[in-house]
């Protein structure tokens, strides 16, 4: 899955090219620039700017109270932002009122109306562009049929189940064929299982129909599956811009890195360009720039990088610890670790725990990768 | 950087401007309806009968003349006593039907109910047949009489007690069954259950329910006018000084001093509401009442006692309307309901009752709905929002009697462009709206904050105006709380005297009003003739609606079940 993302060669997320360049690439379909949105004297987004390109699925991920909401909101128009310009196809939409810019929708609560069938919930748009009637019934089938519920057409959204009446309202967005899909946390009202099969066809849908899409989410594996990139943000302001493993792999702050997947963070003195000390240990990185050297940072290490399995002499950052709790999560295990006043937890595969006896009190020799280490001010 | 940068200003959609115009054509017709004429009445107070300016000179007069001012320390006597008995029956009778296990619990339900289907005059010409100087019971007083204080405290504890007890039945049935489940558990005794999950729990309904009835004593009419006597109160000071003495100067006085209670009442209601907050989560599990033996056994005899005394002043009433000759012809006749023989508008004056509710439900519930969606769903334009909404709450604490006096001054004015409307059918049924609005439209914007609010962004997502979701999607779905009011209005301008006895003309007499010139002239048997004939209609049309509630909308809305 999270393979697939690197084939994407997205030139929004390379340097911006000279302005003699401009002509070669595609312009951006999207463009939020210094967008602001304060409620009284609170700062729901502060000064946002993002590209998304035409047929990209963009999640916006972060806690609740982010903003990442109110940015969508801000993007359709209905909870217009305090300054900042927004273009859609080169548009200027800013100030435009929800009606006349090009989206379609999909919410939480799904609103679906609850007294018209479901066909007529899908056509809702469609028949105020007085098509013909049989053309709106053929067009309601066709969107129902893409959904996977071609005979739900006649039953009320209260006959169906949670993932049934998300999809109506997938294709009821769909219907009048906007330019732009606009998904609001559309996946945290269902079970789990539910979920799960919604992503993979959402992001099917998306991919066969090229609509440029936004999601948000508050659920990291739900951004990691589906999105093309991921915006990543933080109290009004956008902490990372980038593929899912970009934003994995290298997050560009403290925050992204505890936020997105499991992290240990080590506090710590930066002491040459190279390391960092925790106490009386001193960890070998690669070379940071910009840190001066004595300031504090956060030394970072994701569970499954803590390397325990014929570990060669000389290996940098070694450790001796002792195995604490055990929790059994299925397919590993996340173990806590302990070396003097270093605790971190690691992931152990039951192979692993198996092969090497892992037992609670037992000691054991890991090592950090230098290359695997991130380096953070405090 | 930030600050330099322009503010978006959104242009407005069609839709945007089209709402905008609306809730600005809402808010001139309510400052028409309420604001202008309650305006008129605070000005009036300040003049003398030609209209000359003088200060605060009839408010001094009024205060200084005991026979005026003694009724508005009867009104508050009455009223305190009245809430003092109604509560506390209300709330073991509400309590009866939500925690007790009753044998025919809808009936116990629905004989409580009745009071509210009739006019205030009712119960007082009941108490008069029954208590009054040839009344049946009359020796049970010994000697003392049922005209006055204790006239008025037991038929307004009849009229008020559906009241009361429709708040704490609200109050009391919403309940989480693991609360108790918990103090038992605990091992609290049944007292201690009582005082700290039951009472906490039913506490705002209880200070709601004692302000109802506080507010509906003080601002009654009917119940003093007929078995008041020599006891004055504000109400009847009020019609004593307009109709009477044609002081309409004194009348707006009295009005205002009648407005201060009601209005304190409901703002403390208000202050009081606002604290309380959803006590029932959606994942509480509803309490249902278990049998216990001594404890139904209680409560059926209280219920019974309290329903045998309510049918008893209703069954008076009806059995009294058809007796020939009270007390020495006891045979039964048809005659008092020969209206035409009592009042030169005989059965005209009904059928003005029937013209008049159903212009009220109509007009009234698409007012109320209109207004309360616009209110709600407007984009921006928050200082014209925030005056509706006022406008719209302000009717709730006005006396009928202050509204009505407020009507003659505003639209009786010479100078003013609606003075045509003055004693019309129309004004009627402006005032009656206008009256009761505050209900229909806390009913309408409930049902509105139900549904989910994200359907105006859907359409405009769908480019679909949005008046047309409104029609097809908004007004279905609250299609229940929409017939609501409209039943609601329509009782309500079959019972109601105090605002429209100052505005009718000869041509638009109502039923009840004409029950009490009727009542006045003497003839008690037929004004309660007229008063049964109110309950009937007024019973049959909420019958009617049940019954449709239950067959008619459960098919047309058929997407409700799954």
């Amino acid at each position: 899955m999270r393979g697939a993302s690197e084939d994407v060669r997205n030139p929004l997320t390379q340097p911006l090219p000279l302005a003699g360049e401009w002509g070669k690439i595609r312009l951006p379909y999207l463009e939020v620039r210094n967008l602001h949105k304060r409620f009284g004297d609170f700062t729901a987004l502060g000064d946002i700017s993002l590209d998304i390109g035409e047929g990209e699925f963009v999640c916006f991920l972060g806690p609740s109270g982010c903003g990442k909401t109110t940015l969508l909101r801000a993007i359709a128009g209905l909870d217009p932002q305090t300054s900042g310009t927004i273009r859609q196809k080169g548009r200027d939409v800013s100030a435009l009122p929800p009606a006349q810019r090009d989206f379609g929708i999909v919410f939480q609560s799904y609103a679906l109306f609850p007294n018209l069938s479901v066909a007529d919930n899908v056509g809702y748009g469609l028949v105020s562009r007085r098509q013909k009637r049989a053309e709106i019934a053929r067009r309601v089938g066709e969107l129902l049929a893409m959904v996977g519920l071609p005979d739900a057409g006649p039953k009320y959204p209260a006959q169906l189940s949670g993932g049934q009446q998300q999809r109506v309202a997938l294709a009821r967005a769909l219907a009048t064929s906007p330019g732009l899909l606009l998904l609001d946390e559309p996946l945290s009202a269902l079970d789990a299982r539910v979920r799960l099969r919604l992503r993979h066809e959402i992001k099917a849908l998306q991919r066969t129909l090229g609509v440029t899409t936004i999601m948000v989410t508050h659920d990291q594996e739900e951004a990691l599956t589906m999105a093309d990139r991921i915006v990543v943000m933080n109290q009004g302001a956008i902490e990372q811009v980038g593929g899912p493993q970009d934003v994995y792999r290298a997050p560009s702050t403290a925050f992204v890195a505890d936020f997105v997947g499991a992290m240990n963070f080590l506090d710590g003195t930066f002491t040459a360009p190279d390391r960092v000390s925790v106490g009386a240990a001193s960890f070998a990185c690669l070379p940071q720039d910009g840190l001066a050297t004595g300031s504090k940072v956060r030394l970072c290490i994701r569970p499954e990088d803590v390397r325990v399995r014929d570990l060669p002499a000389g290996i940098p950052n070694r450790l001796t610890v002792t195995v604490g709790e055990l929790d059994f999560v299925g397919a590993f295990c996340r173990a806590s670790l302990r070396a003097a006043e270093i605790a971190l937890v690691a992931d152990f595969s039951s192979n692993l725990m198996r092969d090497l006896g892992v037992a609670r009190g037992k000691t054991l020799d890991v090592a950090l990768p230098p290359d695997r280490l991130r380096v953070f001010t405090a | 950087m930030s600050l330099s940068t322009p503010l978006t200003r959104v242009r407005a959609s069609r839709d945007d401007l089209l709402m905008r115009a609306g809730v600005a054509l809402l808010a001139v017709v309510l400052l028409l309806m309420v604001g202008l004429p309650l305006w008129s009445l605070l000005v009036k107070g300040f003049q003398d009968r030609d209209g000359n300016f003088v200060g605060l000179a009839n408010y001094v007069s009024y205060f200084s003349t005991p026979a005026l001012f003694n009724s508005a320390l009867n009104s508050l006597h009455v009223a305190a006593v009245c809430t003092l008995i109604v509560v506390p029956i209300a709330f073991l009778y509400a309590y009866a039907l939500t925690r007790a296990v009753l044998p025919l619990r809808w009936l116990f339900q629905g004989v409580a109910l009745i009071p509210i289907f009739a006019p205030s005059l009712l119960p007082g010409l009941a108490l008069i047949y029954l208590f009054g100087t040839q009344g049946f019971f009359k020796s049970w007083l010994g000697g003392g009489q049922i005209y006055g204080f204790e006239g008025i405290v037991i038929a307004q504890v009849f009229y008020c007690l559906p009241h009361a007890m429709m708040i704490l039945v609200t109050a009391l049935a919403t309940a989480d069954a693991r609360l108790y489940e918990a103090a038992d558990v605990l091992g609290a005794s049944k007292l201690r259950v009582f005082f700290t999950v039951t009472l906490p729990g039913a506490k705002y309904g209880v200070i709601s329910a004692a302000l109802v009835v506080f507010t509906l004593v003080i601002t009654d009419f009917g119940v003093a006018k007929v078995i008041g006597g020599n006891f004055n109160v504000l109400a009847t000071d009020v019609y004593k000084q307009v109709i009477g003495q044609q002081n309409f100067s004194m009348g707006a006085v009295v009005g205002m001093v009648l407005l201060a209670p009601a209005a304190l009442a409901f703002a403390v209601d208000r202050f009081v509401q606002r604290k309380q907050v959803a006590l029932l989560t959606a994942r509480a599990v509803p309490l249902v009442p278990r049998r216990k033996a001594g404890r139904d056994i209680f409560y059926t005899l209280f219920c019974t006692l309290v329903a045998a005394g309510i049918l008893a002043i209703l069954g008076m009433a009806v059995w009294s309307s058809f007796i020939k000759y009270w007390p020495y012809n006891l045979s039964l006749t048809w005659a008092n309901y020969k209206f035409e023989a009592f009042d030169a508008n005989g059965w005209d004056s009904y059928t003005n009752s029937l013209v008049m509710a159903a212009g009220a439900a109509i007009v009234g519930t698409a007012l109320t709905f209109t207004g309360a969606w616009l209110t709600e769903k407007t984009r921006g334009f928050h200082l014209v929002r925030d005056l509706v909404r006022l406008l719209a709450f302000l009717p709730m604490a006005v006396p009928g009697l202050v509204l009505g006096l407020g009507y003659i001054f505003f639209f009786n004015a010479p100078a003013n462009p609606l003075n045509f409307l003055y004693a019309t059918m129309a004004i009627l049924v402006i005032n009656t709206v206008a009256h009761f609005y505050t209900v229909g439209h806390l009913t309408a914007t409930t049902a509105l904050k139900q549904i989910d609010p994200e359907f105006e962004a859907v359409s405009a997502s769908l480019k679909v105006p949005i008046w047309r979701t409104f029609a097809r999607v908004t007004a279905p779905i609250c299609l229940p709380s929409i017939l609501d009011v409209a039943v609601y209005l329509f009782v309500n301008a079959m019972t109601t005297v105090s605002s429209v006895i100052f505005l009718y003309s000869p041509d638009t007499k109502l039923a009840s009003v004409a029950a009490v010139n009727i009542e006045e002239a003497g003839t008690t048997a037929a004004a309660t003739a007229l008063c049964v004939v109110i309950v009937v209609t007024s019973a049959a049309v909420k019958a009617l609606h049940l019954l449709a509630d239950r067959f008619v909308l459960g098919h047309l809305q058929a997407w409700r079940r799954r």
